[in-house]
């Protein structure tokens, strides 16, 4: 039997720095022998002096700890998947980790860029998402999935059935629903363990500021020029990075703005004349392009609460998806810029509709047919 | 001196394709040859002052020409010129 064995990180000096090595093995013991024969001295560091498999060492076969099999002696099977997780010293904030949550969050835990701190700080992080919809969808799948410990998610709307071809938050037997409960349910049905706060009602200037003061990190999924104008000032008076994301037909456009260093409005000082730069709505927009420029907006943030690699921060990154592109071009502050500048002369949020010169409603409550 | 100029799904309906040839020894000059070109290019993204339209930024590589020189940079062989409008979708 060829299984496939997981190293944590502290074990990886002895595998040549390998994160997962192939091993032939009929049960747990043998395999254990069999990977001490390749990478002498990795027994030692798992079996203690009377050849038991210590308490602060957890061994999964598949998703389930040996302890609730046959301990040493479980049978493994081709293909099977172990993975040895030792207990983790240092925990900075309290956030014991359960074995389910390590198990679930395994293939995050062996990677030396995150680790369990970089787990544990994934699971203390609140990101707000603006909008349920074709972008907030992934990012919102993502994040959750990746073990955020609270998501937000702001959406007036209800589902329509000209939603399902993109928003993969939601499903057939959602249409006429809130988005915002229809997310919600998505969510904590794919991880319980996230705390899903929802907002429904559209942002505006008068509760943006409230909403987002909640959160360490904003995800932009709105799709008009008022929400967007409004969600990059609120993040600047806030402080709070922003992570950007748009679509449409077979454009995506990402980038993320970091407090002091460059805002959306330095980037586009002013909106369209309404009209001009049509909507998803008025233009279409290819479904599956949310996926890639959502889990885009989703790595971003992740990299932000890990504080890891280098952020898309700086750069506008361009995808073309017609002919499969992908450009990055510079973006910086802008010295004049009217919310970040060096002499702001916006330094409250305004009547974003009027500045869009759009209809007058909620910023953000833009029907989309 | 020849150039590409490479435009959003937006400006392609008026050029036809993704990337075009231009030509212009300014980014000025580049526009009043596309606009020669294809009727109509220079008033999606300038208004009737001849000044770029705040919401429509054009790079020459990766540089934004607001922070080069705007409509007088100039330009040379085998450069690209990217023209983008503001995007807002995002449901």
């Amino acid at each position: 039997m060829s299984v496939t064995v997981y190293i944590p990180t502290p074990f990886r000096r002895m595998t040549g720095n390998r994160a997962a090595v192939q091993i032939e093995a009929g049960t747990v013991a043998e395999l254990l022998d069999n990977l001490d024969q390749q990478f002498p001295g990795v027994h030692d560091l798992i079996y203690n002096s009377e050849h038991h498999i210590p308490q602060h060492i957890n061994i999964y076969v598949n998703n389930q700890e040996i302890g609730a099999l046959d301990g040493d002696q479980t049978a493994l099977s081709q293909g099977d998947q172990v993975a040895i997780i030792p207990a983790i010293a240092g925990g900075q904030d309290g956030l014991a980790m359960t074995p389910e949550q390590v198990t679930r969050y395994s293939r995050h835990i062996i990677m030396n860029q995150v680790g369990p701190t970089g787990q544990r700080k994934i699971m203390g992080a609140k990101v707000l998402i603006v909008g349920a919809g074709g972008l907030g969808s992934p990012v919102a799948l993502y994040l959750t999935l990746a073990g955020v410990g609270t998501i937000g998610i702001v959406d007036f709307d209800v589902v329509d059935l000209s939603n399902l071809q993109r928003q993969i938050l939601h499903q057939n037997d959602d249409i006429g629903r809130p988005k915002v409960v229809s997310a919600r349910e998505t969510l904590n049905a794919y991880n319980p363990d996230v705390k899903v706060i929802t907002h429904e009602t559209p942002l505006t200037s008068d509760n943006a500021m409230e909403i987002v003061a909640q959160y360490d990190i904003v995800v932009n999924g709105a799709d008009n020029f008022a929400a967007r104008y409004l969600v990059n000032d609120v993040c600047v008076f806030l402080e709070k990075p922003l992570v950007d994301g748009s679509i449409l037909l077979f454009d995506g456009q990402s980038t993320v703005y970091l407090p002091g260093k460059g805002c959306y409005r330095c980037l586009f000082p002013q909106p369209p004349p309404p009209g001009l730069v049509p909507s998803c709505a008025e233009a279409g927009v290819l479904g599956a392009l949310c996926g890639l420029v959502g889990s885009i907006q989703a790595t971003e943030t992740l990299k932000l609460i890990l504080g890891i690699g280098d952020s898309l921060h700086g750069r506008l990154l361009l995808i073309d998806a017609l002919a499969m592109e992908v450009r990055a071009l510079k973006i910086r502050r802008d010295l004049n810029c009217v919310v970040c500048g060096d002499h702001p002369t916006v330094t409250e949020l305004i009547d974003y509709d009027a500045f869009c010169g759009a209809a007058p409603v909620g910023a953000g409550a833009h029907a989309e047919a | 001196m020849a150039v590409d100029v490479v435009v959003t799904s937006t400006l392609q309906k008026i050029t036809g394709a993704k990337s075009v040839r231009g030509e212009g020894t300014t980014v000025g000059a580049l526009l009043d040859y596309l606009d020669q070109r294809f009727p109509g290019f220079r008033a999606q993204i300038s208004g009737s002052d001849g000044q770029l339209h705040r919401f429509v930024n054009i790079y020459l590589n990766d540089e934004d020409i607001r922070y080069l020189q705007a409509l007088d940079t100039p330009l040379k062989e085998g450069d690209v010129i990217s023209i983008l409008p503001a995007l807002a979708g995002g449901r």
